[in-house]
């Protein structure tokens, strides 16, 4: 392999060559930099780069921290000191963010260069990208369909190896989802294992950064940097924070996965359904045992979502009113013309039509019928899945229940996009732990493939363990191996780095 | 209580300070309602014994010191103003 090849590289791949001095940080700067500038054009993966900050920073990487000289994307919701933070919204069009977020400062930290900022739905609401008012991303497998969302961007860069890892956010399954229809990793964790300080807040009590990367020991390594208690966070957990990566054993005799008689729903795209009875065939076939449990509630999770998540998100962007930070409408007769206004021009139209649902279902008169409703039925939800892990390690399902959808298919139709999330937002509302890997791919009429994502869910606070099956799962088959037909130009690592005799 | 499902789109526009044009007030209504529609399944399950969860998280009333510590200043807190002046944001007046 050549300098150019770097970006095909994960994580543990590029640490082993940074730790050996094979390669500077510089060097892998530059190689993902020339990537981006050969892969971005077509897939729209990222709003800003900064590579004169991020090579600043690689002259003193410590290249002995667990992620000392590896760039990181990340979602452009998430602060990073002086570099932008626009949420791929119009209301936030210059914005620069004046403090680094506890996820950022701790991947700094760690060793980590902070680089480039990556698409998403505009404030996170979505689950294909398409709600960006920046522009579209398209899905590295096949450009004409999306690459998931809301956390597209970050999805789409690690798949065409325009980023050897990122972080995304996942408040209704914004990592997972992207992650399974673009044929990478993504991670949820528990609520409050990572901070949510300056995150921009969509919905409070399920907001949730993770890491979106090509392996799920990857997954395992950005974990072990992110995670923790933080003061600036008050719900963030105290519990000590363990090594992910100690227990990938590969060993599954003797664990137990539970599948949920309720999510065998019929809406499950054919090929998905297939390839998810293959990966349960093939976990049984390592050894684990499959037990079949009941989730009663689930067919009210989505409604719940709904309700709750838009209720929080009404709340949460009442601060953007064109006074403090953002647009602001011109020459505005009084405050409220200057408020109305600033937000219409300001927010797309999903952002708008969450704030109309959350604040009817927080006003009075309204406000038992579906908030209080709502919040009763998560806690429905929640025993549903206490019961369930009495009895099983982690359960298994498709991530969604489709693979990546043509552009523009959904965009009319909310209720519809909305009902694809019924195998991620439980997680969200539980409060548990749930990560997406792939476990096969589907044909298209068009002739191209289509990753499809397996979800394993499990009980708070219990990361070590599904990223344990997780990864048995994934070292004992190869689809984690496949690039997108964009990728197939760069090299997979075969040896040493071979250098140019001209190279300075 | 009034009916369910009867979302008047303008007047909930104007509590959330969001104008919104006469075309996005029709179909907000029409999706809207089709989406408070199929929220009326939550009247199904039985929540006589459930307590309000505001959240997941096992934690409650999280105190801390309450100490001075370094934080950003105000020129910062200033850096990303539509309209600043003399340190303060500069609005519309609000008062006669």
């Amino acid at each position: 392999m050549t300098l150019a090849d770097l970006p095909a590289l994960n994580v543990g791949e590029l640490r082993k060559l940074l730790q050996a001095r094979e390669v500077s940080p510089r060097e892998v700067l530059e190689a993902l930099q020339a990537r981006i500038a050969e892969v971005d054009p077509k897939i729209g993966a990222y709003l800003s780069l900064n590579f004169d900050a991020a090579l600043a920073l690689a002259e003193h990487a410590d290249l002995n921290l667990p992620l000392g000289g590896v760039p990181i994307a990340l979602k452009d919701i998430i602060s990073v000191e002086g570099q932008p933070c626009t949420c791929a919204s119009k209301i936030l069009p210059n914005h620069r963010a004046t403090y680094d977020a506890t996820v950022v400062r701790k991947l700094k930290a760690a060793g980590a260069i902070p680089f480039g900022k990556t698409n998403m739905d505009e404030f996170a609401m979505g689950s294909s990208t398409e709600n960006s008012s920046a522009k579209l991303t398209r899905n590295p497998w096949d450009l004409s369909r999306v690459p998931g969302g809301s956390s597209g961007g970050s999805a789409a860069a690690v798949a065409a190896d325009a980023a050897f890892a990122a972080l995304g956010t996942d408040t209704g399954g914004s990592v997972r989802q992207p992650a399974a229809l673009s044929g990478v990793v993504g991670l949820k964790p528990s609520y409050g294992r990572v901070s949510r300080f300056g995150l921009v807040a969509f919905a409070s009590s399920l907001d949730q950064a993770g890491p979106l990367t090509k392996t799920v020991r990857d997954a395992a390594l950005l974990l072990n940097a992110i995670a923790g208690a933080d003061p600036q966070d008050s719900t963030s957990l105290p519990e000590a924070v363990p090594d992910y990566t100690a227990k990938l054993d590969g060993e599954l005799r003797g664990r137990r996965l539970g599948l949920a008689k309720e999510y065998m729903i019929d809406g499950i795209d054919a090929q998905v359904r297939t390839a998810i009875e293959e990966a349960v065939a093939h976990f049984q076939s390592l050894g684990a045992e499959i037990v079949e449990v009941s989730l009663p509630h689930t067919e009210y999770a989505v409604a719940t979502y709904y309700m709750i998540a838009s209720a929080e998100a009404s709340a949460n962007l009442a601060r953007f009113d064109g006074v403090r930070y953002g647009r602001r409408a011109e020459s505005p007769k009084d405050i409220l013309d200057l408020y109305g206004r600033t937000r219409e021009e300001g927010f797309g139209p999903e952002v708008k039509r969450r704030i109309i649902l959350g604040t009817y279902v927080l006003s009075a008169g309204y406000y038992d019928a579906y908030y209080q409703r709502a919040q009763k039925v998560r806690e429905l939800i929640r025993r549903d899945f206490v019961q369930a892990f009495a009895k099983v390690d982690a359960l298994i399902s498709p991530t969604s229940p489709e693979v990546a959808f043509p552009l523009g298919e959904r965009q009319a139709d909310p209720l519809r996009m909305y009902l694809a999330d019924v195998f991620t937002i439980a997680a969200n509302l539980a409060g548990i732990c749930g990560i997406s890997l792939p476990c096969g791919f589907a044909q298209t009429d068009g002739g191209t493939e289509l990753p499809i994502g397996l979800q394993l869910l499990g009980k708070p606070l219990d990361e070590a363990r599904i990223l344990q099956i997780a990864h048995a799962y994934e070292q004992s088959s190869d689809w984690h191996k496949r690039r997108p037909p964009l990728a197939a130009n760069v090299q997979r690592p075969t040896s040493n780095i071979q250098r140019s005799t001209q190279k300075e | 209580m009034p009916e369910s499902g009867e979302i008047d789109v303008a007047h909930v526009a104007r509590l959330a300070r969001l104008n919104l044009t006469a075309e996005e007030t029709t179909l907000f209504q029409e999706q809207l309602r089709r989406v408070l529609e199929y929220a009326e399944k939550l009247r199904e399950p039985d929540t006589s014994e459930v307590e309000t969860a505001a959240h997941a998280a096992p934690l409650f009333d999280v105190l801390r010191e309450d100490e001075p510590r370094p934080w950003f200043t105000a020129e910062d807190a200033l850096s990303n103003a539509p309209r600043q002046a003399n340190g303060l944001f500069v609005v519309p007046k609000v008062v006669e």
